[in-house]
C-alpha cells in the first residue's frame, strides 16, 4: 500500500464506483466523511436518507459514533500545575 | 500580525489540549512536558507570524508536530502500516453481532462502550505507529477537519484520509483484543455477567 501518495481503496469519494454496491455498503463506504462531516450535502444528504429506514445501518452508525465520544473523553489530559508554571515563567508570563 | 502582548491571553487556555497531543505523540510525561515547553517557547517567538483571525489550536499542533518530528524522529522510518489494510469497517461493532441485517439491543453496545478504561483507550492508541496515531489524535481528540490535519501534517488531504481509515481501524482492532481479554467478547452473556461481577 502506498499510502504516502494517497492511493488507497479506502478513498470512497471519488475514483469509486459507488453505483456497484447495495444501499448498505454504500453508506458503510462513507461512513467516515459523513461522521466526520466531510461530504456535500448532496451525498449527506442520500446516506442519511438511507438511515432513516435502515436500523442496522443506523445502529452502526451510532456505534462508531458513540466510540468517538469514549476515546475523545478518554483521551484528555490536563497540564500538570509545575509544568504551566514552568512555561509561564519562561515565557515572562505573569499569572 | 499578531502581537506578542496576546500570546498568554489566547494560547495559554489551550495548553491543556496541546498537553493532550503532547502526551499521545511521545507517549511519556517526561518527554511530553520537553515537547510542550519547546513548543510553547517556539509559539512565543514566532507568534508575529501568526495570522490574527485563523485557527490558533491549529497553528500551535503545527508548531508542535514538527517539533516533535526535530526532537524525537530524526531518524525517519517508515511506518509500520502491512498489517492495517485489511480490518473490516465497524470491526468493534460486527464482534457483538451487529449488522448483517440485524439489529441489536441497546445494551450489548453500551455495555461494551462502557467498559473500556481511560488506560485502554490511551493504550490503543498509543499502539498506532506515529503518522497513524498522529492522524486519529487531530481528527478523534482535537476534532481538527480533514484540510486542517493536511495543513498542520503537510501531506494530502487522501493520504489523511487513509491514514485515518486504516489508524481507526487498527484501534478498534485494538480495543478488541482488551474486551477479549476482559471475556467481555465474544457476546457470551454468562461471561459478561463474570465480567461485570468479578
Amino acid at each position: 500500500m502506498d499510502d504516502e501518495h494517497g492511493h488507497s481503496d479506502e478513498k470512497s469519494s471519488d475514483g469509486f464506483d459507488m453505483a456497484s454496491l447495495d444501499p448498505c455498503a454504500q453508506a458503510l463506504q462513507q461512513m467516515f466523511e459523513y461522521l466526520d462531516g466531510e461530504l456535500t450535502d448532496d451525498r449527506r444528504d442520500k446516506i442519511k436518507s438511507h438511515l432513516d429506514f435502515c436500523a442496522p445501518c443506523l445502529q452502526g452508525f451510532d456505534f462508531e459514533a458513540e466510540l468517538r465520544t469514549v476515546i475523545a473523553r478518554n483521551c484528555q489530559e490536563q497540564v500538570p500545575d509545575s509544568l504551566r508554571q514552568r512555561i509561564q515563567a519562561q515565557l515572562g508570563i505573569e499569572e | 500580525m499578531a502581537d506578542q502582548a496576546d500570546f498568554a491571553e489566547l494560547a495559554m487556555p489551550l495548553m491543556d489540549s496541546l498537553y493532550s497531543g503532547a502526551m499521545r505523540m511521545t507517549r511519556n510525561p517526561a518527554d511530553a512536558e520537553d515537547l510542550l515547553q519547546e513548543t510553547y517557547l517556539k509559539a512565543y517567538r514566532g507568534f508575529g507570524g501568526f495570522t490574527e483571525g485563523t485557527n490558533l489550536k491549529a497553528w500551535l499542533y503545527r508548531i508542535l508536530t514538527n517539533t516533535y518530528i526535530n526532537m524525537y524522529r530524526k531518524k525517519q522510518r517508515r511506518p509500520d502500516e502491512t498489517d492495517l489494510a485489511d480490518v473490516e469497517d465497524l470491526f468493534l461493532y460486527r464482534r457483538i453481532g451487529g449488522l448483517e441485517g440485524a439489529t441489536l439491543g441497546q445494551s450489548a453496545e453500551e455495555e461494551l462502550l462502557k467498559s473500556f478504561t481511560e488506560y485502554e483507550v490511551k493504550e490503543a492508541l498509543d499502539g498506532l505507529s506515529d503518522n497513524f496515531r498522529t492522524v486519529v489524535l487531530l481528527a478523534d481528540v482535537e476534532g481538527f477537519a480533514y484540510k486542517e490535519i493536511a495543513e498542520i501534517l503537510d501531506i494530502p488531504i487522501g493520504t489523511v484520509m487513509s491514514r485515518l481509515h486504516r489508524g481507526r481501524k487498527a484501534m478498534q482492532k485494538a480495543l478488541f483484543e482488551f474486551a477479549r481479554e476482559r471475556r467481555l467478547l465474544p457476546d457470551d452473556t454468562t461471561s459478561q455477567e463474570a465480567a461485570r461481577n468479578g
